[in-house]
């Protein structure tokens, strides 16, 4: 059952009229910028709730609205409408987004209070909640990617939002780059569904594949589906092999990070793949991909936490590293799905707390993001100290934080998913664990506990209260997130009519072994990482590395691989073609223009302007016309 | 007497005329010798009008007398204006025009 609602394009048009206003009036908008701003995503999460609420009053088989707002492409059998699609899924997508979206907006406020550009900054905020309710409100997969581009575009002007500042350029060029690359596969999945399927929505496509058993499309196709599906989520969600760009992101302003690069937009690759969940089920090829992928990025993202010395980028490889786990969940099948989509709502909650901590932290530092600089902040910012820790708490899953609750539900998705790749799958999540807490405990020993060590003039002091609140608001979410979701609200339940219904399963050991074993992982890391740097002094500088924390401080070498094998040799790709384009091409072009120019050159020098030299031409032209009048005849 | 003579005659004049409009520089001999050329094609027409008897050659006659008045006057315009100009009349000092 299926109900027309006329209000919902309301949810993407008001942030847009916002971003359009702030936009283009310019300067005049300079004073009340960032209160329209505010107030349009505040406005977008009222009417979220309201919408949802009337969602969840239907009964639950017939809980879809949707908004066909005009029909944007009709030739032959294709029809692409601009329709917008309220359902379970997409609901508590929207009510994350509208609603982190809008205590972020309320934070920048005041962390953006002393930059020119504030009102721009609110415009960008703006189109980017639009853009992404585009992504999780669309009703078929071409609106869907233009949600997809429009978060990029969005993402691309917030980190190089200071665009004054080199670095911040190139980190935008290379995350709009490196996204572009995931782009494609999720372009080139929409033209491999138009090519089997005449369809592109998710309803046509979605029975077009069928489901397990009961599928008349080739396993080859669905399979491709699954992995360019995946490539377009690896992009976007900052997964192994494009994971490069989320830790140069972290050069726009703070709240961007905590927004879009920790909460929403990178977690659309995981609403992708739970979106086309009746693909996967498809595909068990595509679907082990889908988790390989997530294991190892939850590793990677792990272990570089571990070295570095930048605050906010700690907590971009820790996003990574979480949205593995996300990605883990949705691979593992339907045991894993809702598991995945609530770890990414419970973590949109507190990475969102935990990067508006750091910022506060770096305004009270002269913007200084170095932790080796940091130390005994506790007592000037006990609130900033306190939410941070409540969001420390949740992200290393102690219980009864909400990280608890989520990731040990992804762990025993692994185990009941059983066989060897299960084992595997939660050996690595539970280790993630260990590595988790501990990157995290050295994070807020280095910055709250231990000596100062702070640079010549910084007297650190805590945030105003405009970008305190919003805060204590998240760590609420990251207190009781956790258990609200799954033990009251029963989010799993609340998916159900769009992800399935997982088979009963027990896992390969029983939940309280599990449950214990991840306890000991966390008082493992985090014991670790009191030896290494709570109990001694932290130098300043970096000490000398060895061979394993140098190659960890240089991100595995991801940087230098992409360097080595993708950006030197394209250089000397275009270098070549440009050397053949100057050379053969044009020499080609130039050769014959000159050819002709010169010829005709040498040929114009008959021209002599003697008017004798013409007649004796004219004469000998008709002596030699008569001549061979004259031989015709004879012959 | 034997028309033939009449050809022979008018060809003799032709290649006078030709070779004169090639050779000389003075611009009034080469009209002069265009005009040579025009007339001894016009014997020719007339001397074959009437060894075929009929006077379509004679009426062509008249039609090259007047075409050749019209380009005396023409020609002799412009001979005056080039010798006003240059205070010449020679061909080869008319050679602005070329590559």
């Amino acid at each position: 059952m299926v109900t027309t609602s006329p209000l919902l394009w309301l949810l993407v048009g008001l942030p847009l009229l916002g971003s359009a206003i702030l936009l283009l009036a310019g300067r005049r908008a300079d004073a009340w910028g960032h209160w329209l701003g505010t107030g349009a995503a505040a406005a977008s999460f009222v009417l979220g709730v309201a919408q949802v609420m009337s969602l969840a009053s239907k009964p639950a088989d017939s809980r879809t609205f949707i908004d066909n707002v005009y029909n944007l492409v009709s030739v032959g059998s294709l029809h692409v409408d601009v329709a917008f699609r309220l359902d379970q899924l997409s609901a508590v997508f929207v009510l994350l987004i509208t609603g982190v979206g809008s205590l972020i907006h309320v934070y920048s406020i005041g962390y953006m209070a002393h930059d020119p550009g504030r009102r721009r900054f609110f415009g960008y905020l703006n189109l980017f909640v639009a853009a992404m309710l585009v992504l999780v409100l669309a009703d078929n997969y071409v609106l869907l990617y233009v949600g997809w581009e429009g978060v990029g575009l969005a993402s691309y002007l917030l980190i190089g939002y200071w665009y004054h500042k080199p670095t911040a350029a190139t980190a935008a060029k290379k995350a709009f780059i490196m996204n572009r690359v995931g782009d494609v596969g999720l372009a080139l999945a929409i033209f491999l569904m138009f090519q089997q399927f005449g369809k592109v929505d998710f309803t046509g496509v979605f029975s077009a594949v069928g489901v397990p058993g009961a599928s008349n499309v080739a396993h080859g196709v669905v399979t491709a589906l699954g992995l360019l599906l995946l490539l377009g989520a690896c992009g976007k969600s900052a997964q192994l092999p494009l994971q490069a760009w989320l830790a140069d992101a972290m050069e726009g302003p703070t709240p961007v990070s905590a927004l879009i690069h920790a909460a929403t937009m990178v977690t659309a690759g995981v609403y992708l793949v739970a979106r086309s969940n009746p693909i996967f089920n498809l595909s068990e090829g595509a679907r082990m991909v889908v988790a390989i992928v997530g294991a190892a990025t939850l590793l990677y993202g792990a272990i570089i936490g571990t070295a570095y010395d930048d605050i906010k980028k700690v907590l971009a490889s820790s996003t990574m590293s979480q949205i593995g786990y996300m990605m883990l969940g949705v691979g593992l099948g339907p045991v894993g799905y809702a598991f995945g989509i609530i770890h990414l709502l419970a973590h949109g909650f507190f990475k969102a707390g935990l990067f508006l901590g750091a910022g506060s932290v770096m305004h009270a530092m002269n913007d200084d993001v170095d932790m080796r600089r940091y130390g005994a902040l506790r007592k000037v910012m006990p609130w900033t100290f306190g939410t941070f820790a409540l969001g420390y708490l949740a992200l290393i899953g102690v219980p009864p934080f909400s990280g608890f609750f989520t990731k040990d539900k992804i762990i025993e998705a692994a185990f009941v998913k059983g066989g060897t790749s299960g084992v595997i799958f939660g050996v690595i999540a539970l280790f993630g664990v260990v590595l988790t807490a501990f990157y995290m405990t050295r994070l807020m020993l280095m910055t709250f506990f231990g000596e100062k060590r702070w640079a010549d003039g910084v007297h650190p002091h805590e945030a105003p209260t405009v970008m305190v609140w919003p805060k204590v608001v998240l760590a609420f979410g990251s207190v009781a997130g956790g258990f609200l979701l799954i033990h009251v609200i029963h989010v799993q339940t609340w998916l159900e009519p769009v992800l399935g219904t997982p088979a009963e399963g027990k896992p390969v050991l029983s939940t309280i072994v599990l449950t214990v074993i991840g306890l000991l992982a966390i008082a493992g890391g985090a014991g670790a990482a009191y030896m290494l740097f709570g109990r001694r002094a932290i130098p300043v500088t970096a000490p000398a590395a060895g061979v394993l924390v140098g190659a960890t401080r240089q991100q595995l070498y991801a940087d230098s691989f992409n360097e080595g094998v993708f950006m030197r040799p394209g250089q000397y790709l275009t270098r070549a073609l440009v050397y053949a384009d100057n050379r053969g091409i044009d020499g080609g072009v130039n050769g014959i223009a000159a050819f002709f120019g010169g010829t005709s050159g040498r040929l114009r020098r008959l021209q002599t302007g003697f008017v004798r030299s013409y007649a004796l031409s004219v004469f000998a032209g008709a002596v030699v016309i008569t001549a061979a009048l004259l031989l015709v005849r004879v012959a | 007497m034997s028309p033939t003579a009449y050809l022979y005659l008018a060809a003799i004049l032709f290649s006078i005329g030709s070779v004169g409009v090639l050779v000389r520089r003075n611009a009034i001999v080469v009209f002069m010798c265009v005009e040579l050329m025009l007339n001894s094609v016009n014997l020719t027409l007339v001397t074959f009008s009437r060894i075929n008897g009929t006077l379509d050659g004679q009426i062509y006659a008249f039609f090259v007398m007047v075409v050749a008045a019209a380009e005396v006057v023409v020609g002799l315009a412009i001979l005056m204006t080039v010798y006003r100009t240059r205070r010449s009349a020679s061909v080869d000092d008319a050679n602005l025009l070329k590559y």
